[in-house]
C-alpha cells in the first residue's frame, strides 16, 4: 500500500483541542476528575503526584520500565493481520493488538509493573488492588511475587464464583484474596473495600488501581502506562502498511485498553475511534454496563465521570457476560473524549460478544476474552461496511481461558 | 449567627462540650428517624448527624455500611431526609441539624437547588466526605449563600497547609477524624489526637469536634478533655439493630441510653 500523509491535529467546532492539555494541573478532564476523596488520602495522592512527576521526568525510570515491558511481559506485543477474519467479513482489513500474548494474558499487566515501580520507588512495601475478571488482581499479584512485597486483592464475592480459576492463580502468586459481600458484590465494590483499606493502612500500603477511574493521579498515570500500546500499534501499522489506520476499536471498562490504544492516535484526525461498552441484555432493558451510552455525570471512586445511576444519584447495579466490564463508571478521560465527540461509544450485547468469541476462535485460532469479544463484535459491525483498503486495529486486551468456564456453562458443560 | 455557631458558643460559655451523635437517616426504617432525633436530644445531644444513604459508602466501617443498606432498602434519598428535617423542626427550632454523606446525591440535585431545599428545610450544615475543599468551591458557594454552614473533615495526615486551605473555607467547626481508617474502628490513639488537636487550633479558631472511633462514656470522656465536641456514630448505630425490643419506641429508648450515659461523662471533665 503506498503511503498517505498524515493527518495531524483536528478542529472542534472552529476550536483546536489539544489532547496533551488533560488532565490539567487539579487533575481535571474538562469537568471530569478531579478527587473527590476523603481527606485521610488527599495526602497520599499528593505524595503520589508528586512522585509520578519526578519519576517521570526522570529518564532511569522509564528505561526501567521499557526493560520489564521488553524482558518481563514480553513486549512489543504483536500486530497481527487477521486475514481470514478480514476476507469472511468481506471489508477492511483487520489487524488485532496481541495484548492477549503478554505475560499473564493481557494489557493489565503494562500498568501494574508501572505501578509497581512507583511502589518500589516510594519504599511501600504492600500493594493492595480490586479487581473484576481477576485479571488486574492476577497482573498485581505477578508484580508483587517478582519484588516480593505483601499484596492483597479485594474481589467481589460475585466475581469470585464468575473467575475461579484467577482466584486460584492469584493464591499460588501468594496473594491474600478477600472476598467483597457488600452491595453488589462485584468490581464497584471491591474498588470501595481497597479504598477502606488503604485509608487504614496509608502509611505503608500502594493501592494499584488497576483502570484509568480512580482520583487525580490515577486515570493520568493508568493512560501513560497503558499507552505504550498505541505508540507500539501506531508504529507497526506504518511500517507494516505505510500508512495509520483509519479506525480503532476497543472495549470499554473503566477503559484502559481503549485509552492506552486511542491516546497515541488522537491527534491523528483521520483515525476514527470506537470505545465499546457492555451492553448486556441490551440497553433498553437496564440491564447493562454502559454509562456513556446510557448515563449521566456524577461522582464515583473519586472522580466525577458518567456514571449509572438513578434520579436520587444511587448506583444502579450493572450487568455484563464479562465481570472485567460489569463497572457503572468509566475514566473520566473517557468522559471528557465523549463530550467532545473525538471518540465514538457504542455497544454490544452479551449475546453478540458470545458470538464473536466463538467466531474468532474457530476462524483465526484465537481465543479472546469475553471482554475483548465486545470489541470484536463491534468490528463484525463495522469492518463490513468499509472498503477493502481501510484498516481496523482492533485491541485484543486479553485472552479467553479465564473465561472457558463461564462459555462451558452456557453450552451446559459442567468441566 | 447560624444555629450550629450560636450553639457551640452558648455551650463555651458553660464550659460544657458538645455531643454530637450521628445516625443514619431512614436505618433501620423512615419512621424510626425523627423520633430517634427527638430523643437524642432529650438523652443530652446537642448537635444532630444525619447520615444521606449511599449506594458506595466509602468511608464507612462495615456497621454503618449496613445501616446505609438497610436505609436504601426503603429507597430514602436525599429530598427523603430533608423532609424528616423539616418534620423534626416542627418540634424542634434549636438544634441544629447537619447532614453527613457522599457526593453524588449531593451532585444530582445541584448544588444551587440542594442549598434552596435545605435551607427551606431547616439543614444547618453539610459535611460531604468525598468533598474536599479544592472540588467544593460550587458547594461552598451555593451553601453560603443561604447561610448553612460547610463542615469539612481533618485527618492524622493532613499537613499544616492543607490545615490552612481547610480553615479558610470551613464555617461552624472542623470535624478532626481520630484515625486513620474507616468509620467505627478500634485504634484510637488519644495522645495523637490530643496532639493535632493543638496543631489545628494554633492555625484556626473554628471549635474542633473528635470522631472516629469514639465507642463509650470513658474514650468520650478523654476526647472531650481537649476537644470541643464529640461525634458517636457506630457505637450509637450498631445499638439501634442489636437491641431486639418489644416495640419501636422502648427501641429508641434502649439505643439511645448510650448518649445520656456519654453525656454525664463529658460534663464531667
Amino acid at each position: 500500500m503506498s503511503a498517505v500523509p498524515i493527518e495531524r491535529s483536528r478542529d472542534v467546532a472552529g476550536k483546536k483541542i489539544d489532547y496533551q492539555s488533560v488532565p490539567d494541573e487539579s487533575g481535571h478532564y474538562g469537568p471530569y476528575g478531579g478527587r473527590f476523596v476523603s481527606e485521610t488520602l488527599i495526602h497520599a495522592l499528593d505524595q503520589l503526584e508528586h512522585t509520578y512527576k519526578t519519576l517521570s521526568a526522570d529518564p532511569d525510570f522509564h528505561k526501567e520500565f521499557d526493560q520489564d515491558l521488553a524482558h518481563y511481559v514480553g513486549r512489543p506485543s504483536p500486530l497481527y493481520h487477521a486475514r481470514r477474519w478480514s476476507q469472511e467479513l468481506g471489508g477492511a482489513q483487520i489487524y488485532l493488538k496481541r495484548e492477549d500474548l503478554n505475560h499473564t494474558g493481557a494489557h493489565k499487566v503494562n500498568n501494574t509493573i508501572g505501578q509497581a515501580l512507583l511502589a518500589k520507588y516510594t519504599g511501600k512495601k504492600r500493594v493492595i488492588a480490586e479487581t473484576g475478571a481477576g485479571q488486574h488482581g492476577v497482573a498485581t499479584a505477578t508484580v508483587a511475587a517478582r519484588l516480593g512485597m505483601e499484596c492483597q486483592i479485594f474481589m467481589g464475592e460475585e466475581d469470585i464464583r464468575r473467575q475461579a480459576l484467577n482466584v486460584y492463580r492469584m493464591k499460588l502468586l501468594g496473594a491474600q484474596v478477600t472476598s467483597v459481600t457488600s452491595g453488589s458484590r462485584t468490581l464497584k465494590d471491591a474498588m470501595n473495600e481497597a479504598m477502606r483499606d488503604w485509608v487504614t493502612n496509608v502509611d505503608d500500603t500502594f493501592y494499584i488501581i488497576g483502570t484509568v477511574a480512580g482520583p487525580h493521579p490515577y486515570p493520568q498515570l493508568v493512560r501513560d502506562f497503558q499507552a505504550v500500546i498505541g505508540r507500539e500499534a501506531r508504529a507497526q501499522c506504518l511500517e507494516m502498511t505505510g500508512r495509520l489506520p483509519d479506525s480503532l476499536v476497543a472495549c470499554i471498562g473503566g477503559g484502559s485498553n481503549a485509552i492506552g490504544l486511542f491516546h497515541p492516535f488522537l491527534d491523528d484526525a483521520g483515525v476514527s475511534m470506537y470505545g465499546v461498552e457492555a451492553g448486556g441484555y441490551g440497553v433498553e432493558t437496564g440491564k447493562h454496563a454502559a454509562p456513556l451510552t446510557a448515563g449521566s455525570p456524577g461522582i464515583l471512586h473519586g472522580n466525577r465521570t458518567y456514571l449509572m445511576q438513578d434520579d436520587a444519584g444511587q448506583i444502579i447495579h450493572t450487568h455484563s457476560i464479562s465481570a472485567g466490564l460489569d463497572y457503572p463508571g468509566v475514566g473520566p478521560e473517557h468522559s471528557w473524549l465523549k463530550d467532545i465527540e473525538r471518540v465514538n461509544y457504542v455497544t454490544i450485547n452479551d449475546d453478540e460478544a458470545l458470538a464473536a468469541f466463538r467466531g474468532l476462535t474457530l476462524t483465526e485460532g484465537i481465543m479472546p476474552a469475553l471482554e475483548s469479544s465486545h470489541a470484536l463484535a463491534y468490528v463484525e459491525k463495522l469492518a463490513p461496511g468499509m472498503d477493502k483498503d481501510k484498516i481496523i486495529i482492533v485491541n485484543l486486551s486479553g485472552r479467553g481461558d479465564k473465561d472457558i468456564h463461564t462459555v462451558a456453562a452456557i453450552d451446559g458443560i459442567t468441566i | 449567627m447560624s444555629r450550629i455557631t450560636a450553639c457551640l458558643q452558648r455551650l463555651q460559655a458553660k464550659s460544657r462540650k458538645a455531643l454530637i451523635p450521628y445516625i443514619v437517616a431512614g436505618d433501620p426504617n423512615p419512621g424510626f428517624t425523627v423520633p430517634m432525633m427527638h430523643k437524642l436530644v432529650e438523652q443530652g445531644a446537642d448537635i444532630l448527624e444525619l447520615g444521606v444513604p449511599f449506594s458506595d459508602p466509602m468511608a464507612e466501617g462495615p456497621v454503618i455500611q449496613l445501616a446505609h443498606e438497610r436505609a436504601l432498602l426503603h429507597n430514602v434519598s436525599l429530598r427523603a431526609v430533608l423532609d424528616m428535617v423539616k418534620e423534626f423542626r416542627q418540634q424542634d427550632q434549636q438544634t441544629p441539624v447537619i447532614l453527613m454523606g457522599y457526593a453524588n446525591p449531593v451532585h444530582i440535585i445541584g448544588y444551587q437547588q440542594l442549598a434552596k431545599l435545605a435551607a427551606e428545610a431547616g439543614v444547618d450544615g453539610f459535611l460531604t466526605v468525598d468533598m474536599p475543599p479544592e472540588e467544593a468551591t460550587e458547594l461552598h458557594a451555593a451553601l453560603k449563600a443561604v447561610a448553612i454552614d460547610i463542615i469539612f473533615l481533618i485527618a492524622p495526615t493532613t499537613t499544616e497547609q492543607r490545615i490552612r486551605t481547610i480553615a479558610d473555607m470551613a464555617t461552624g467547626y472542623l470535624y478532626y477524624v481520630s484515625l486513620k481508617g474507616v468509620t467505627g474502628a478500634g485504634h484510637l490513639d488519644i495522645d495523637s489526637v490530643k496532639e493535632k488537636l493543638a496543631q489545628i487550633r494554633a492555625i484556626c479558631s473554628l471549635p474542633v469536634t473528635v470522631g472516629f472511633g469514639i465507642k463509650d462514656p470513658a474514650s468520650a470522656q478523654s476526647i472531650a478533655r481537649f476537644a470541643d465536641g464529640v461525634v458517636v456514630g457506630s457505637a450509637l448505630v450498631n445499638r439501634v439493630v442489636e437491641l431486639n425490643a418489644v416495640d419501636e419506641q422502648e427501641q429508641i429508648a434502649q439505643s439511645t441510653q448510650i448518649i445520656s450515659d456519654m453525656r454525664r461523662a463529658i460534663d464531667a471533665v
